[in-house]
């Protein structure tokens, strides 16, 4: 390897321009986007949600599509919204946590966490400037996958004239809520990822709390069930896609689940920042 | 440049770090030695504020860690060569450290020329040599032109001409007028390089003095004399008031004379003399004899059966 020897004099760099100011949340958020987009599992992970949602939701609805044509007795109480977006709200959002936690956790299973604090030790810049930008990327992402996976599955839909459009009655509010619950969950999992900073834990926790969670509150008695089931952030997705009121009607509304997950969120955010600013690195 | 008042550190039951201070000033390399768990690296983390102190207080530039405006424009610490992503290339990892500070893009390139890494600025860190990760680190502390420099143990698993290339930065460094704030446990590497010294054993302070000094307080300093009359020699010391004594090879080792009194006495005795030479305590006999007390972590081979040499001194991982 090719040395620059430093054996005496001056250093060969440039002088720097002067500097006012302080390393505030710009600078943060803009080393958090290179970060972000300078790593291959971001984009693995991407490519997973996006294939895995839109490619399932389409076939969900290519075969509900003829299946309804064969039983056309089914098409009562069908959502075809919902149908449509099915494997980006119940799998995409896995996929977001897996993200959102790493996001996190990968700086202390790297040791990164130890440069990016000397680099920048006000602890609340670098943890809102991470969020920020993570959400940014899950808001955008989530977006278009909900998108493209609601048209297309309505496509898919149409031989069964059962394809609905979104001017329909909560049809736009199903695919822009879905987006938005699937982001949150991904907020979710990384202020998990801020409590533990390991990546098994974290993961293992938000699969816990969004599908074991919801399976063990169902094998309680009916009363109890009925009370803790609108309470968990799992609980807004199925409401959120939904266009045709749910049957349960102990929920809250869609945009009442919406703010039970959104607090989750804000909850785990809260207790990661906390914890984040006050532990040891 | 750096000022530690009364720093004190405890994991658990342990103190890492007990009632530490001293400050470190510009224009030269200090040299931050102990042994094994000393509570080098953890003084180092406190500075940085990467872990908090139970006890005590830091400043860098009269300011706490967290209120510096521009941290890299000040501090420029590499810890841990290995504390990168390694999915990510050497150029955007250091664009995303100097992203943080305001720093201009130039600068990237600029230092990674400087570490001659250039070449591999697009290669994801996973597959570096550690020589390599310790250059990419290095590049990193100078993204900012900070005022003072902090490594810990930069040269530990570097071939020799990175060593080398180390030691004339960290030199250059000094030169510039920057503080520079090293550990090691290479003694050898550390006497070259380092002008003063701050000596920890088990988390607390054994000495902030000069290099020179530091050797000094050592009882190592002697003279040798090859002489065909050792016997004589020997009672003609005594009498002045050395302590001689002879070698396995019959050389003598005079302790409380300077050379040219040695020689005196030998010329007034008519004592021929062979050899004449001053023996210099090397800064290892100094380390070994000052911080003997407060080694923590020893092996359990007798010290005597292990031979005391450059690179016996472990270095920790
Ligand atoms: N995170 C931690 N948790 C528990 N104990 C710790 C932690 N960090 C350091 N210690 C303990 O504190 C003491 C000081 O460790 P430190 O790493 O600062 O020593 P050091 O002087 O750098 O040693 P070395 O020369 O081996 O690098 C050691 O006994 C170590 O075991
Ligand atoms: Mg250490």
């Amino acid at each position: 390897m090719t040395t620059s020897p430093a054996s005496s004099g001056k250093l060969p760099l440039s002088t720097l321009p002067s500097a006012s100011g302080r390393a505030s949340l710009g600078g943060a958020l803009r080393s958090e986007w290179t970060k972000i987009r300078s790593v291959r599992s971001t984009y693995w992970t991407l490519i997973a949600l996006l294939v895995v949602s839109i490619g399932l939701d389409a076939l969900i609805s290519a075969a509900s599509s003829s299946h309804l044509q064969s039983h056309p007795a089914d098409k009562v109480g069908f959502d075809s919204t919902q149908v449509s977006l099915f494997a980006f709200a119940f799998l995409g959002q896995l996929i977001l946590a897996v993200l959102g936690g790493m996001v996190i956790t990968a700086e202390y299973s790297t040791g990164m966490i130890r440069t990016s604090l000397s680099v920048q030790p006000r602890r609340g810049t670098l943890y809102v400037a991470k969020a920020m930008v993570f959400a940014g990327v899950a808001l955008v992402v989530s977006f278009f996958t909900s998108f493209v996976a609601f048209f297309l599955g309505q496509a898919l839909l149409s031989s069964s004239g059962m394809n609905a459009s979104l001017s329909g009655p909560g049809v736009l509010r199903a695919v822009v809520g879905t987006a938005l619950v699937v982001t949150l969950v991904g907020m979710f999992a990384f202020g998990l990822g801020a409590i533990f900073r390991h990546t098994a834990a974290t993961i293992a926790t938000a699969i816990g709390m969004m599908f074991v969670v919801p399976i063990i509150i169902n094998l309680l008695p009916d009363n109890w069930r009925i009370e803790v089931v609108r309470w968990l952030p799992s609980s807004a997705l199925d409401r959120i896609s939904a266009t045709i009121p749910g049957a349960n009607p102990h929920m809250f509304g869609p945009w009442g689940q919406f703010a039970v997950t959104a607090a989750w969120a804000v909850a785990a955010l809260v207790a990661g920042i906390i914890l984040f600013r006050k532990r040891d690195a | 440049m750096i000022e530690v008042r009364g720093l004190t550190k405890r994991y658990g039951d342990k103190v890492a770090v007990d009632g530490l201070s001293f400050g470190i000033e510009p224009g030269k390399v200090t040299g931050f030695l102990g042994p094994n768990g000393a509570g080098k690296t953890t003084t180092m983390r406190l500075i940085l504020e990467l872990d908090y102190p139970d006890a005590g207080s830091i400043t860098v530039g009269g300011k706490r860690y967290r209120d510096l405006a521009y941290p890299m424009r000040e501090v420029g610490a590499l810890l841990d060569a290995k504390s990168v992503h390694g999915g990510r290339s050497a150029y955007n990892h250091l664009l995303c450290l100097a992203q943080t500070n305001n720093l201009p893009k130039r600068r990237v390139a600029e230092v990674l020329e400087l570490v001659g890494m250039s070449a591999v600025a697009r290669k994801r860190s996973k597959g570096f040599s550690l020589g390599m990760s310790q250059r990419l680190g290095i590049a990193a502390t100078l993204l900012g032109d900070p005022k003072v420099v902090m490594f810990d143990e930069p040269v530990n698993g570097l071939d020799p001409e990175g060593i080398l290339w180390i030691r004339n930065l960290m030199k250059t460094l000094a030169a510039e007028g920057r503080t520079v704030f090293v550990s090691s446990h290479l003694m050898s590497e550390m006497e070259n390089t380092a002008d003063h010294l701050i000596v920890v054993g088990r988390g607390k302070l054994i000495a902030d003095c000069t290099m020179a000094e530091f050797i000094a307080r050592s009882s190592g300093a002697a003279v040798k004399v090859r002489t065909p009359a050792p016997d004589a020699l020997v009672l003609a010391i005594a009498a002045k008031g050395g302590q001689a004594s002879a070698d396995a090879d019959g050389t003598l080792v005079v302790r409380g004379l300077a050379t040219d009194q040695v020689g005196d006495i030998a010329f007034e005795q008519g004592i021929r003399v062979h050899e004449l030479t001053m023996v210099r305590a090397s800064l290892e006999e100094a380390f070994m004899e000052l911080t003997g007390d407060s080694v923590e972590y020893r092996a359990g081979i007798p010290a005597a059966s292990v031979p005391v040499g450059p690179g016996t001194s472990g270095s920790g991982v």
